[in-house]
C-alpha cells in the first residue's frame, strides 16, 4: 500500500500541517456531544422501624444532610452533570441537583468548577465550588456510592460530604509509585443545605498514594485533614425530606475545628478485568475535634456553654460482585463520641449530650446493574445511631443514568 | 554569590527542561505498544492494559496516573473505547503534553476510517460509540495507515531522532507489505465464511478476510449474553452455515462453549492481541489469527 517514498511524502506533508499548533484530531472520549450531558435520576422506597423524625446520632448535632431520607415512596434527586474540557488548557464540570421539597422544586448548584490540565511539573488548579479531596467517598457523588446512605462517619461529622467554593491546589510527584500532595483553601461556611461545616476560611491537606500489588489488586492510601479557626457554625440541619430539625435549631457553635482522617481502598479482579468478578474493600477513619463556645438564642436570652468535643468515626466495607451484573455489600460503621463543656444541659440542647452511646450501625446490601446506566439495590440496615435502641431500615433504590458515559475515578 | 545561584538555578532549569533519554510511551492497549515496538524500538513504553482485560472496563489506578504523567507519547484505539477511564486519567495526570489535540496525544481508531458508524444513538441498542468501531487494528491495512501516523508524531515529539523513526517506519513498511500478500493468500479459503462472534470487535478482521458475522453472543453492544437469548440465536442459526463461535481473551468462554455444543461448531479463541497464543508481535497476531480460523476451517470439511 505505501511504498517508502510514498511514505516520505505523507510524511512530510503531515508534518507542514502539524506545526501549526492544533491537530485535526478529535479528543478521546466525549466528542459526541460537547459538553458531555447526563442526568441521574434516583429514588425508591425506605422504611423505618423506628419514626425517622426523630433520627439522631446521640452526642452530636444532625449538619446539613445528615438526616434520613423520607419515608414511603421517595424521589430523590436528579442530578443534571455537565463536564466538559473548555479548550486546550482548561476541563470544567458542573452539577445542577434537582430535589422536589414538598410543593417546591429545590434547584442547588452543588458543583461548578473549572480544572487545569497544561500547568508545568505535574501541578493542577482548580477552582470554584466542588467536593473536597479530604476522604474517600467524599468527592465521589452520592448515585456511584456502593450504599444507599453516607457511612455514619460523614452523617455525623461531615454532615455527609464536605463541598465548599475555593480553591485547589495539587501536586503529582514524578515518581513510579503514584504520590499526591494537595492542599484546598475553602470558605469553610458554604450555605448549600450541604455544609456548614467549619463557619470560616477552612485549609485542607491531603497526601494519597497507591499502585498495583500485581495485576488482578491495587491500592490506594489517603491522609487527610481539615483546619480552621474562629468559625461559626450554625447547628441544626434537616434530612433529604424530613422537617426543620428542632434540636439545636438556633444554636451556634463558634471555635475551631480540627479534622484528621486516613482513607483505604483495596481493589481486586481477576487479571484486572472486573466485569465477571470484582471485590473492593473500603475503610475510613476520621477524627473530628471541635473546640469552642455554644450559645442558644432562647426568648428570654441567650444561654451558653464551653465545648470540647471528639468524635471519632470509621466504617469498612466490602463489595463483590459474584457475577456479571449481581453485586452484594457488607459495612459496618461506629462512632465514639466524647463531649464536655461547662454547661452540660446547654450542650444537650445543643446536639452534643455527653452519653457514653457509641452509634453504631450494620447495613447489608443486593443491586444489580443491567448496563453502566442502570442500577437497582436492596439494603437493610440495623441502626443504632441514637440511645432508643436499633432502628431496622429498608431501602429500595433506583439509580438511572441518562446521557454521556461518565468517567469514574478509582 | 548571586552568580553562582544564577549557574545553579540555570542548570538546573535546563536539567528539568531536557526531555529525558528514552522517549516514554503510555500505551492503552497492547497492539499499540506492539506497534511502538516497531517504529520506536528504543522507547520505554508502558502498557497499561493485557489482552486478558476488557479495554472498555478498567479502573483509573493509580499506577495509571502515575505512568501518564511522565508519559511523552499517549496512543490508544480511541474512537470511546477508553470512555471509561482514560479522560479520568488525563484530569489527574497533570501532563500537559498528552492532552487531546496535542501531537503526544493519539487516538488510533480517529487516524481511519471506521466501520459501524450508528446512523442515530440510542442506549436501547446497547453501549455504541457515537464515533465507530474502535477495534481497528485487526485490519492489517488500517494498522500500516495508523503506522504513518504514529511515525510522524514520534518525529515532532522527538525530533533528535527523526531519522530513526523514518528508518524503522521503512523497515516495518517493507516487512508488513510482504506479510499482507502472504495473508491475503492464506485467508482465500475463508471467503464468504460465516462466523458466529461474542462481541462486535471483529468488525475489521471480517473486512480483511472476507468473512461475515452472521450473529453475536452479546444480545447489544455491552451487554453480557443472557441464556434465552441464546437460545434464541441457536435457532435463528440452524439454517447457518456457521464456521466457528468466535471470542478473544477476556470474553468468558461459557456461552461460546454453549451454543459451539449446540451447532456442532468449534468455539475457538482467537489472540485479538498480542502477548496471548504466543504472539509476541503485530506479525504473529495476524499469522496465528488465520491459522486457527484455517484450522477450524479444516475440521469443519
Amino acid at each position: 500500500m505505501f511504498s517508502s517514498k510514498a511514505a516520505y511524502a505523507v510524511i512530510g506533508a503531515a508534518l507542514c500541517t502539524c506545526l501549526t499548533p492544533a491537530f485535526a484530531q478529535a479528543p478521546a472520549g466525549s466528542q459526541q456531544l460537547n459538553p458531555a450531558v447526563s442526568l441521574i435520576i434516583s429514588g425508591g422506597v425506605n422504611e423505618y422501624s423506628n419514626d425517622p423524625d426523630n433520627y439522631e446520632i446521640g452526642g452530636l448535632p444532625l449538619l446539613g444532610e445528615a438526616g434520613l431520607n423520607e419515608e414511603g415512596f421517595a424521589l430523590g434527586e436528579a442530578e443534571l452533570v455537565l463536564d466538559s474540557n473548555i479548550d486546550d488548557r482548561f476541563y470544567g464540570k458542573a452539577t445542577i441537583a434537582m430535589h422536589q421539597e414538598g410543593d417546591e422544586l429545590e434547584v442547588e448548584l452543588e458543583e461548578a468548577f473549572f480544572r487545569t490540565l497544561t500547568l508545568p511539573h505535574g501541578l493542577t488548579l482548580q477552582g470554584g465550588k466542588f467536593f473536597s479531596e479530604i476522604g474517600y467517598l467524599n468527592n465521589i457523588h452520592g448515585h456511584a456510592w456502593d450504599f444507599v446512605d453516607a457511612p455514619l462517619l460523614y452523617r455525623g461529622l461531615f454532615g455527609r460530604q464536605i463541598i465548599d467554593t475555593g480553591l485547589q491546589l495539587t501536586w503529582l510527584a514524578p515518581t513510579d509509585q503514584y504520590l499526591q500532595f494537595g492542599a484546598e483553601w475553602l470558605r469553610g461556611n458554604e450555605r448549600s443545605d450541604n455544609s456548614d461545616f467549619a463557619g470560616k476560611n477552612a485549609v485542607t491537606t491531603f497526601i494519597t498514594t497507591g499502585g498495583d500489588i500485581n495485576r488482578s489488586s491495587s491500592w490506594q492510601l489517603g491522609l487527610s485533614g481539615l483546619f480552621s479557626d474562629n468559625g461559626v457554625v450554625e447547628l441544626g440541619g434537616h434530612g433529604h425530606g424530613g422537617e426543620e430539625e428542632e434540636e439545636g435549631g438556633d444554636a451556634e457553635l463558634s471555635g475551631d475545628t480540627r479534622l484528621y482522617g486516613l482513607d483505604f481502598v483495596y481493589k481486586w479482579a481477576l487479571n484486572g478485568n472486573p466485569r465477571t468478578r470484582n471485590f473492593k474493600l473500603q475503610a475510613e477513619l476520621f477524627r473530628l475535634e471541635r473546640d469552642g463556645d455554644i450559645s442558644i438564642a432562647e426568648p428570654d436570652g441567650i444561654e451558653a456553654s464551653t465545648l470540647a468535643s471528639d468524635a471519632t468515626g470509621f466504617y469498612v466495607q466490602g463489595i463483590y460482585q459474584f457475577m456479571p451484573k449481581w453485586r452484594v455489600g457488607l459495612r459496618y460503621d461506629r462512632l465514639n463520641i466524647d463531649n464536655s463543656g461547662s454547661d452540660e444541659e446547654v450542650l444537650a440542647e445543643a446536639g452534643y449530650e455527653n452519653i457514653g452511646h457509641n452509634p453504631s450501625r450494620v447495613s447489608a446490601m443486593l443491586d444489580y446493574s443491567n448496563s453502566e446506566f442502570s442500577r437497582l439495590r436492596l439494603q437493610v440496615n440495623s441502626d443504632r445511631s441514637g440511645e432508643s435502641g436499633s432502628d431496622t431500615q429498608v431501602f429500595v433504590q433506583y439509580i438511572m443514568s441518562l446521557g454521556s458515559h461518565g468517567a469514574h475515578r478509582y | 554569590m548571586m552568580k553562582l545561584l544564577i549557574t545553579t538555578v540555570s542548570a538546573a532549569l535546563l536539567l528539568a527542561s531536557q526531555p529525558a533519554a528514552a522517549l516514554k510511551v503510555f500505551a492503552c492497549e497492547p497492539e499499540w505498544a506492539a506497534l511502538v515496538a516497531e517504529l520506536a524500538p528504543d522507547a520505554n513504553t508502558f502498557t497499561a492494559t493485557t489482552v486478558y482485560q476488557d479495554p472498555h472496563h478498567i479502573e483509573a489506578r493509580p499506577s495509571l496516573i502515575a505512568k501518564l504523567r511522565k508519559a511523552d507519547l499517549l496512543i490508544c484505539s480511541g474512537a470511546s473505547l477508553e470512555a471509561g477511564w482514560l479522560p479520568v486519567l488525563l484530569r489527574q495526570a497533570a501532563n500537559p503534553g498528552v492532552q487531546p489535540g496535542q501531537p503526544g496525544n493519539l487516538m488510533a481508531a480517529m487516524q481511519v476510517s471506521r466501520l459501524g458508524i450508528p446512523e442515530s444513538l440510542d442506549r436501547s441498542m446497547g453501549d455504541v460509540h457515537a464515533e465507530g468501531n474502535p477495534h481497528v487494528h485487526l485490519d492489517p491495512e488500517r494498522l500500516s495507515q495508523i503506522a504513518s501516523v504514529t511515525t510522524q508524531r514520534l518525529q515532532i515529539i522527538d525530533p533528535d531522532n527523526s531519522s530513526q523513526y523514518v528508518a524503522a517506519y521503512d523497515r516495518f513498511t517493507e516487512r508488513w507489505q510482504q506479510a499482507l500478500q502472504r495473508w491475503r493468500r492464506q485467508a482465500q479459503p475463508l471467503q464468504g465464511k460465516n462466523l458466529v462472534i461474542h462481541h462486535n470487535e471483529w468488525a475489521y478482521l471480517n473486512e480483511f478476510l472476507g468473512t461475515n458475522s452472521v450473529g453475536t453472543l452479546e444480545p447489544q453492544p455491552g451487554i453480557p449474553p443472557s441464556l434465552g437469548y441464546l437460545a434464541e440465536l441457536n435457532s435463528s442459526m440452524k439454517n447457518t452455515d456457521v464456521l466457528a463461535i468466535v471470542r478473544k481473551p477476556s470474553d468468558p468462554e461459557k456461552a461460546s462453549q454453549w451454543l459451539a455444543q449446540r451447532l456442532n461448531r468449534p468455539a475457538i479463541e482467537l489472540p485479538y492481541s498480542v502477548d496471548s497464543h504466543g504472539a509476541a508481535d503485530l506479525f504473529e497476531l495476524f499469522d496465528k489469527t488465520i491459522a486457527l480460523l484455517i484450522a477450524a476451517q479444516a475440521k469443519t470439511q
